[in-house]
Parts: C-alpha cells; sequence; structure tokens
C-alpha cells in the first residue's frame, strides 16, 4: 500500500511536468504564429460539447466552416490594398461552460493574439464574453444571442453588434398577425399558451403575456413547464378544453418535436398552431412525418431571394445539410458584412467596428443590409411552413415576406 | 512553534507574494488560468476540510457553490458589494446549518446520494422561483471586476482556506477529529460530541465554498440556474481533492493544481477529444491505483498497517 502511494506521487509530478511542460510549448508556438502577416487568424470558442452542442452545431459552427472554406477557395480575405490572405482558425470547445468560454476568449484574446474572435453559441454565453472583446477592442457580433436589451448592451460595450433581435420584436410580429387574422373572423379570441420554464420559454412568455392581452387577447391557458418534460399529452388536452384557437408552445427542439408527434396522436389541430426552437430545421417535416403545412415559428426565409436560396444550396453542398430557417442565414449575413468590412479598413478592429456600424453591405439578406444602433433589424420574425418551405410571413404579405396562410389544415 | 513551522510560513508567505504579484507580469489569459485554479484549490481544500477527515463524501459542492453565485446575482445591484459576499457568507451558512443538522446522521452512500440530490433540489427550486414568482431567468451582474481582481480575491480566501485548515489540524478540535477519523464509535465513547464537531466542519467548508460561487460569479456577465449549478465542478472538486489525499492539509492542492493544468492543456491542445482523452485518463488513474479511492481510505483506516 505504501508502495501505492509514493507511486501515486510519483505520478502526479510527472503529469505536472507534462503539463507545465506541455502548456509552455503551446503557448510558445502560438505566440510565433500571430507575428507573422502572411495570413488572418481567426478564433473561436464554441460549445463541441455539453448541453449547449447541438445548438452550436445546428445554427452557428456550420456557418463558420462554410464562410472559412469559401473564402480560402477564393483566395482569402481582401485586403483594402486588393492583396488577399488566407484565413487561419483556432477553435476550442467550451464545453457548455461559462467558466472556459470565458477563458478561452482571453486565451484568444491575450495568449493566440489572433485578428478576429467569432462569438460563441447562446445568450448567456455572448454575455459572458463580451465585457472581454470590449476590453480586448475586438468587434463583437453576437450572433446566436436573442435579448431585448441589446439597445442597453451597445451602450456598454459600443463595439457590440446584436444580429437575432428580442423576444418583443418576435411576438409583437406574431401579435400582428392574430390580431388581423382576428378581425377576418378566421380565429377566436383566446389563446392557449405553453412555455419551457428555461431561458427561452421564459424570456419569450415574459414579452408575450403582456402584448397578447395589449391586443385584446384572452390567454385562457398558460402554462410552463420542465425542460425534462417528454409527455404532452395532459398538456395538450388541457389546451384544446380551453377551447382557443391559437395554440402556442415557446418550446426547445425535444419539446418541439414530442408536441407535434403528440398533437398529430390527438388530432389536436387548432387554427393557429405556433412552434418554438425545432420548427425551423430543415429535419422538422421528416419529425413531423410530412405535415407540416401551416406550422408556425419563429424565423423563415424568403423564397424569392435568390441570394438566400444560393445561400441554401451552397451550405447543402459543402456542409452535407440543410441549414436552419431561423438563425443561420443571420449568422451567414454577420460574416459575410465583417468579410466586407475588412477588405474596406483592414484589420484595424476599431476601424472595422466603425465601419460595421455605419456602413451598407450586401449580403444574403439583400444588396444593402444595414445596422441601426448596432442592431440588425432586417430579420423575419414569423414564419409558416408553406409547401415544404419554411417561409417568412406577414399578414398582408409583403417586404420579403409572403402572406400568412390561416386556418392550419388538419394533419395529414 | 518550531524552527520547521517557522520555515513553512515562510516559504508560503514568499510563494503567495509571488502569486499575488504574477498578474502585473503575465498576460490576462494565464490570469485565468491561475484565476480557475486558485478556484479549484480552495474548493478542494474546503471540500476536504469536511470530507477527509469524516469521510462523507458530499456531491453537494456545486449546490453552494451556485447559491454562492446567485446571491451575488440578486443582490449586486442593492448594495455594496462587501456586504453581497457577507449575504452570500450568511446564507451559504444558515443552508449548511439546517442541510447538516438533517443529514448529518446518514452514513455512507445515503449522504453521497442525499448530497447529490441536494444539488439538483437547490437548482430546481432556483427555477421554479425565477419562473413562478419573478419571472425572469437570467440574471446580470454588472461589477467593475477584471480577471485579476477575481484572482486576488480567491487568493485571499485560499490562504483563508489554508489557514483554517492548518488551525484545525492543530488545536483541540483536531484531535477529536483524529480520533473520529479513526473510529467514530470510540470517539463518541471518548467523549467526543461527534455530530456538534461535523456540523461545524460541514458549515466552516460549506461557507467558503459559497464564498468562491459568489466572488466568481462576476466573471460571468450573466447567470441562469444551468450556468451555475453545472454539476461538473461537485466532481472536479471531489477527484481533485481525492487524487491529491483529502486527509493531507496540502493533498487537495496537489490534486488541483495538476489536474487543472491538465484539463487546460487538453481543452488547448485537443479541443475535439476533450472528453474522451479525459474518459481515457480516470481510467488510467483508477488503473495506478487498482484499488481506488477505497483502499485508500481502507489503508488510512488502519494506519498503514499493512
Amino acid at each position: 500500500m505504501k508502495n501505492l502511494f509514493s507511486e501515486g506521487g510519483r505520478m502526479t509530478r510527472r503529469l505536472t511536468t507534462c503539463a507545465i511542460a506541455a502548456l509552455s510549448i503551446t503557448a510558445a508556438t502560438h505566440g510565433v504564429a500571430a507575428q507573422e502577416r502572411d495570413k488572418v487568424t481567426v478564433g473561436y470558442a464554441i460549445s463541441k460539447s455539453g448541453p449547449n452542442a447541438g445548438g452550436a452545431d445546428m445554427t452557428v459552427t456550420p456557418n463558420y466552416e462554410l464562410w472559412v472554406k469559401e473564402v480560402n477557395a477564393a483566395g482569402g480575405l481582401k485586403m483594402p490594398d486588393g492583396s488577399q490572405l488566407p484565413i487561419e482558425v483556432i477553435a476550442y470547445d467550451d464545453r457548455s461552460s461559462a467558466e472556459e468560454v470565458v477563458r478561452a476568449v482571453e486565451r484568444l484574446a491575450s495568449q493566440d493574439k489572433v485578428d478576429i474572435i467569432l462569438p460563441p453559441w447562446g445568450t448567456g454565453f455572448n454575455l459572458a464574453v463580451a465585457p472581454l472583446m470590449a476590453k480586448f477592442g475586438y468587434p463583437h457580433l453576437a450572433g446566436a444571442a436573442v435579448t431585448d436589451k441589446a439597445s442597453d448592451f451597445v451602450k456598454r460595450w459600443d463595439t457590440s453588434f446584436w444580429f437575432m433581435g428580442g423576444s418583443e420584436d418576435y411576438v409583437s410580429a406574431f401579435t400582428e398577425i392574430l390580431v388581423a387574422e382576428r378581425e377576418a373572423g378566421r380565429i377566436n379570441d383566446k389563446i392557449a399558451m405553453i412555455s419551457v420554464a428555461d431561458g427561452f420559454g421564459i424570456d419569450l412568455v415574459k414579452a408575450a403575456r403582456p402584448s397578447f392581452e395589449a391586443a385584446g387577447f384572452d390567454v385562457a391557458y398558460d402554462k410552463s413547464f420542465p425542460p425534462e418534460t417528454s409527455d404532452f399529452a395532459t398538456i395538450l388536452n388541457e389546451a384544446g378544453n380551453a377551447e382557443a384557437d391559437t395554440f402556442v408552445a415557446f418550446t426547445y427542439p425535444p419539446h418541439t418535436f414530442a408536441l407535434t408527434k403528440q398533437a398529430k396522436i390527438a388530432s389536436y389541430s387548432p387554427p393557429v398552431f405556433y412552434l418554438g426552437v425545432g420548427a425551423a430545421f430543415p429535419v422538422y417535416p421528416k419529425i413531423a412525418d410530412g405535415s407540416v403545412e401551416g406550422i408556425m415559428s419563429l424565423g423563415g426565409v424568403d423564397p424569392n431571394n435568390e441570394l438566400n436560396n444560393a445561400y441554401r444550396a451552397k451550405h447543402e453542398e459543402l456542409v452535407g445539410r440543410g441549414a436552419d430557417y431561423w438563425g443561420s442565414v443571420l449568422i451567414y449575413a454577420s460574416l459575410q458584412m465583417l468579410e466586407q468590412t475588412i477588405e474596406r479598413v483592414g484589420l484595424d478592429k476599431a476601424e472595422i467596428a466603425k465601419e460595421l456600424s455605419s456602413g451598407t453591405f450586401s449580403t444574403v439578406l439583400g444588396s444593402e443590409t444595414q445596422l441601426e444602433d448596432n442592431q440588425l433589424r432586417a430579420i423575419n420574425w414569423v414564419g409558416q411552413w408553406q409547401d415544404g418551405k419554411f417561409v417568412a410571413v406577414s399578414s398582408e404579405g409583403s417586404d420579403g415576406t409572403i402572406q400568412v396562410k390561416l386556418p392550419k389544415p388538419d394533419w395529414e | 512553534m518550531n524552527m520547521k513551522t517557522l520555515h513553512g510560513f515562510a516559504l508560503a508567505g514568499v510563494a503567495v507574494v509571488l502569486l499575488a504579484c504574477a498578474p502585473l507580469l503575465i498576460s490576462d489569459y494565464w490570469t485565468g488560468v491561475l484565476l480557475g485554479m486558485t478556484g479549484y484549490v480552495t474548493l478542494a481544500t474546503a471540500w476536504a476540510l469536511f470530507s477527509g477527515p469524516t469521510r462523507y463524501i458530499s456531491l453537494a459542492t456545486v449546490a453552494f457553490f451556485g447559491v454562492g453565485a446567485y446571491t451575488v446575482a440578486v443582490l449586486n445591484e442593492v448594495m455594496p458589494y462587501p456586504l453581497v459576499l457577507l449575504c452570500a457568507a450568511g446564507i451559504g451558512m444558515i443552508m449548511a446549518l439546517m442541510v447538516g443538522l438533517s443529514t448529518l446522521r446518514l452514513a455512507g452512500v445515503y449522504f453521497v446520494i442525499f448530497t447529490f440530490g441536494l444539488a439538483e433540489l437547490v437548482r430546481q427550486t432556483v427555477s421554479w422561483w425565477e419562473v413562478n414568482v419573478t419571472y425572469t431567468m437570467g440574471r446580470y451582474i454588472f461589477l467593475p471586476f477584471e480577471g485579476r481582481h477575481i484572482y486576488w480575491q480567491l487568493l485571499a480566501l485560499a490562504v483563508v482556506t489554508f489557514l483554517i485548515s492548518w488551525a484545525i489540524g492543530r488545536s483541540r478540535f483536531g484531535l477529536a477529529l483524529k480520533a473520529l477519523g479513526d473510529d467514530e464509535t470510540v470517539a463518541a465513547h471518548a467523549g467526543v460530541d461527534v455530530t456538534r464537531i461535523k456540523l461545524l466542519l460541514f458549515v466552516i467548508s460549506s461557507t467558503i465554498i459559497t464564498l468562491v460561487g459568489a466572488i466568481q460569479a462576476p466573471r460571468w456577465t450573466y447567470i441562469e440556474p444551468s450556468i451555475v449549478f453545472n454539476p461538473t465542478v461537485s466532481f472536479m472538486t471531489l477527484i481533485m481533492a481525492l487524487l491529491g489525499g483529502a486527509m493531507r492539509l496540502w493533498g487537495p492542492l496537489v490534486g488541483a493544481v495538476p489536474l487543472f493544468l491538465l484539463f487546460e492543456w487538453l481543452s488547448v491542445s485537443f479541443p475535439d477529444h476533450f472528453s474522451i482523452i479525459l474518459g481515457l485518463l480516470f481510467i488510467l488513474i483508477v488503473f495506478v491505483m487498482p484499488n481506488g479511492v477505497l483502499a485508500k481510505i481502507d489503508d488510512l483506516r488502519k494506519g498503514g498497517r499493512t
């Protein structure tokens, strides 16, 4: 036994030496790499493992990889003097831990000294790194972060940019559609609403309650459920008893998928059927076994936008699967804006931030994409499945949106 | 105080001064590494303070850690920061008292299961409260702290923790603990108030853990239950303390420093294979100590008779 102890001690010592040696070697090599200017280093920390990995891998990581692949295939990032520099990527796994993502960004900024840092996935993690990005002067293009406080954050960190809008935006656009439908006599004034008791659900439902009530709707059923829930039979039954023509569920993908299947089994098919994250995934029609016509959710794309169609085709070709119909295109647009900014002003971080907030860009969203108060506002807030595509809709159908088609047809 | 102790103190003092000056010389990233490391050294030492002598394996670390962080998130805008820390310590202390009074008579595996459940219970309670009472999920902490400020606070807490641990080891109280660790029944018969001692240790240890959470919270700006009640914290603390040896003053430190550096190195060099390598490493550790941690405890119990 004594031997084991000393063996353990020796092992620990050896491990320490190894770890320290390895750390200093990695540190040294990265330090050298950042000195030369024959390439542009782009770094990011993203959740490759842990609970956030699913969302990151759907919306963010594929677009980073797609963009880098494309830029490098075209000879690299264009600089103001016309030269081109290839992108070199340093990517870390934050393991879905806030402390890890913070340290990874510190590592990218002060150790790897990368030229550009791309943001992590999720509202919480974008906020966790925001003070550091501002401190080190990196422009922070917060992509996958839904927040109503973007206007405050822009004041706090003036080099931060917000690309996904806030809960109130999504809810008020949806309320507008509901009001028009009610005026047309297609739905009654009752709403059955459920939400997951986690970040997204709480944020949305908090915005939805006052918005629906101000528009004269009666939220006849209002229930939040724990994230582990997988059986929705009771909830759907109760929602059905509320005699509401509108069913709203602010949910995460597992709930969205389960709700769809169970609503189908229960033949619960209210005129308006609105679900949360997951309904805009390309895989959704397969999960719903085809009958997705009329289902609504956040996001949506303009099917007549050729740029966007080209982007989707390219995503499928280079990544090997389709882009989701909500966040992906916004993330990709933010990268295009970054690319064009660098072509105009070079790699000076302060200049990049200045150009991003004031410039006009040609992106997959349109030929004149601009930020307002450092926020992207040209977002499609409400989407609906129409003829096998998840399109952006509004009550009238204008400005790149299609007219909403309600009531939703019965399940096939 | 004999010469050896004096030397030890002098050495430790120099080390602390050097560590305190380090952030002025090194980059923010290395300050971040030191910060994370100091956090885990403190957690592991505080954990061993209770679990070492009593051999009660606690998985409740993250329950207290998270409560500390949440206290700061809730109170940081209504009162000055030192007061917030005091409140956090107070809440941690009261929670530890309640938990300790109700559970420290449980023994062995029941205690492990209970503490694991406690972490989940606290997380669900906080979530339920936020969902149904306050209608807010995320909370913001806007305190003007950079990495090095948080690091200095943690370092101070680590020093205090070591002093407490050292003082306990030298006191009458420490003697009672040694008796308790050798054989609880015998200790009780010899007049040691076993439950009171266990409770006192649990409260001290939990309060320190709560403070670690409170001090680290401003680093994340945004707090929600899934962020601060991450069970990994409990497991990491446990592994570090056990690897180094929970019965010795410097044991948790010896376990925490290499493991933390190793994790850091893995996530830098093998970002895509971290979990796999980590799993393999744990298997390796088990093979190096083939009879595992239990054998170690047994060995200590027998007083090194073999």
